[in-house]
């Protein structure tokens, strides 16, 4: 066994498996390092259906998605090493002293069961998802008994484990995997009381809301919160306050609520140590990496995808950022002796974006266009988005609602543009009458 | 009139579905075909797509995910989930395969959703 390769993937859910068949594909040498036993990542507990819609325009549960991928995985060459967990990764100094990065590569040391091994690769992808905001990071007051989960906590232990976590839950939060796990918990026989949400709308999509909530007659409060819970060994209780328009509890209004479980789902963070650890650029709003157009980070020859660059919604753009950061690690691995710093064009928003994907344009091949993802900052109604270099536009197009729950994707063009180092193109929102 | 939301897809239409007095039901909201659809079932006969595990035999892998083959009236779904309670996977089966037929509840099949029986 060799351990030089063009190519290291970091977490084998579905970015880093499109990235790394995607990789392989272009001809590079690729080794997908997975800590746990299975790959798949968070798909193997997604067990609900509408993955898939975009790319395959079928509703998949989740683990049937993450197969599609594990099938292509099958006859390609990636050498898969599961059970691992990347425990130091650091540059290779360049030829000389004196060069600037890019580093020649990267040197990772691997821990497994079978012990530890060291490996060369000259790019790596992160692919390494997001983790759960947690009880710690909202404020709640009180003991901490047992009984209190995140929701894809609650996820794992329902849907892999078999074991129900609660009786009579209350849910935190109005995401996605928190309407998920009520539709899942009352399927499998535990009462809901109801979902709190402390802003006044939900984040959840509208969908799910439906599906979720209103098929099953399980209440959804906005503007409420859990601002205490009760009990010693296990939860009791949770207390319920009403929140002002700045998201203060407001006294008075506490209602105490009988229950056995408190379940979380109150956000999602790109789960970004090992980029830390390489010394990448993070993006205030995002918490993932600044990325170009092929998902390469500030440190040349390391690249995000998937949740690890920001959070998604939908499973095929993951997938899809996955499949371009790995043909891009590909390239850059076999060709990176010509790699050229400072050869970027940047993508600025205006105040009406939550964000938008990629943050700069690496211009040292033509760029014919570039894929865009962007989030609103709030919901709204009839929207012209335009994008423009200079006073010249280069895209416009309107937009019937735009919700910052669901990010949108577009192809901006850039044939003819002619974009030089230090051009900006501007992403600008106005609502329309 | 009800008020409906899609759940066709993620983009969730608001719909506005009546039903007349001749026996036809208005739609209105809908931005695709799987919109009128999806209305018009709303209002006769609302049919779900049904999500779960059930357990097998293996301690490598104790839950498999199955999902119905195809929508089943909403209604059926709390008899489906007894069904599914009841189901123990003797077999190592891959995804795609039959775990059951949901006779006589309601015209399916459960089917596997994940290759973890056979697989790592
Ligand atoms: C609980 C939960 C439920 C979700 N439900 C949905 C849903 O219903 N629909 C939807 O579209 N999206 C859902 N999402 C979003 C979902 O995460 C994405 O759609 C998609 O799974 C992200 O893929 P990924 O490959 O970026 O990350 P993940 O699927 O999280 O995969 C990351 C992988 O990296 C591995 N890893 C991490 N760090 C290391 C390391 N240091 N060394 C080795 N391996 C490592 C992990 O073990 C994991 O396998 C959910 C997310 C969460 C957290």
């Amino acid at each position: 066994m060799t351990d030089k390769y063009d190519v290291a993937v970091i977490g084998g859910g579905p970015a880093g498996l499109a990235a790394a068949i995607a990789a392989e594909r272009a001809g590079a040498r690729v080794l997908l390092i997975e800590r746990e036993a299975r790959l798949g990542g968070i798909l193997k507990q997604c067990v609900h259906d509408g993955f898939g819609l975009v790319r395959f325009g079928e509703k998949l549960a989740g683990p049937e998605y993450a197969e599609r991928f594990l099938t292509q995985l099958r006859g390609t060459g990636v050498e898969v090493t599961p059970q691992t967990f990347v425990d130091e990764i650091s540059p290779l100094k360049g030829p000389r002293a004196d060069r600037v990065p890019p580093p020649t590569g990267f040197q990772l040391k691997l821990v497994s069961a079978k012990g530890m091994r060291n490996v060369r690769a000259k790019s790596v992808i992160l692919a390494t998802g997001c983790r759960e905001r947690t009880a710690r990071q909202v404020a709640i007051h009180g003991t901490r008994p047992a009984g209190i989960f995140t929701a894809g906590s609650a996820q794992y232990y329902t849907n892999i484990l078999g074991q129900l976590p609660a009786k009579r839950c209350v849910i935190l939060g109005s995401g996605d995997i928190g309407l998920i796990m009520a539709r899942r918990l009352t399927l499998e026989g535990a009462r809901v009381l109801g979902v709190y949400e402390a802003k006044p709308i939900p984040s959840g999509l509208p969908r799910n809301i439906a599906q979720c909530l209103h098929d099953f007659d399980i209440p959804l409060h906005l503007s409420k919160t859990v601002t205490r819970v009760f009990g010693h060994a296990r939860l009791e209780a949770v207390e319920i306050s009403d929140v002002d328009g700045v998201m203060r509890p407001i006294p008075g209004t506490q209602e105490r609520v009988a229950c056995d479980a408190l379940i979380l789902s109150v956000g999602l963070i790109p789960e970004n140590e090992l980029a830390e650890a390489l010394g990448v650029a993070l993006h205030p709003v995002t918490k993932g990496p600044v990325c170009d157009q092929n998902g390469m980070t500030s440190v040349p020859g390391v690249f995000s995808c998937g949740n690890a660059a920001h959070v998604n919604d939908l499973v095929d753009y993951v997938s899809e950022s996955g499949e371009t950061a790995g043909r891009a690690a590909a390239h850059y691995a076999m060709n990176n002796s010509q790699f050229t710093m400072n050869h970027y064009a940047s993508l600025s928003v205006d105040d009406s974006f939550l964000y938008a994907m990629p943050q700069r344009i690496h211009l040292r091949e033509p760029v014919d266009e570039i894929t865009v993802f962007f989030r609103s900052r709030e919901e709204r109604g009839k929207t012209r988005f335009t994008a423009r270099l200079g006073n010249e536009m280069i895209l416009n197009k309107n937009y019937r609602q735009l919700r910052p729950p669901e990010m949108e994707r577009l192809t901006v063009p850039l044939e003819g543009a002619e974009l030089k180092p230090g051009d900006v193109i501007a992403l600008e929102m106005e609502e329309m009458a | 009139m009800k008020e409906l939301i899609c759940i066709s897809c993620p983009a969730g239409c608001r719909l506005e579905a009546e039903a007349l007095e001749n026996g036809e039901i208005r739609v209105s909201g809908n931005s695709c075909k799987r919109g009128l659809d999806f209305a018009m079932a709303e209002m006769t006969r609302p049919m779900r797509s049904l999500c779960s595990t059930v357990r097998t035999a293996f301690g490598d892998f104790p839950m498999l995910p199955v999902r119905t083959d195809r929508e089943i009236p909403k209604s059926a779904i709390p008899e489906a989930m007894k069904l599914i309670s009841g189901i123990v996977v003797e077999e190592r089966i891959a995804c795609g395969d039959v775990v059951s037929s949901l006779a006589p509840i309601c015209e399916g099949n459960l089917i596997a959703t994940s290759s973890g029986l056979i697989s790592f």
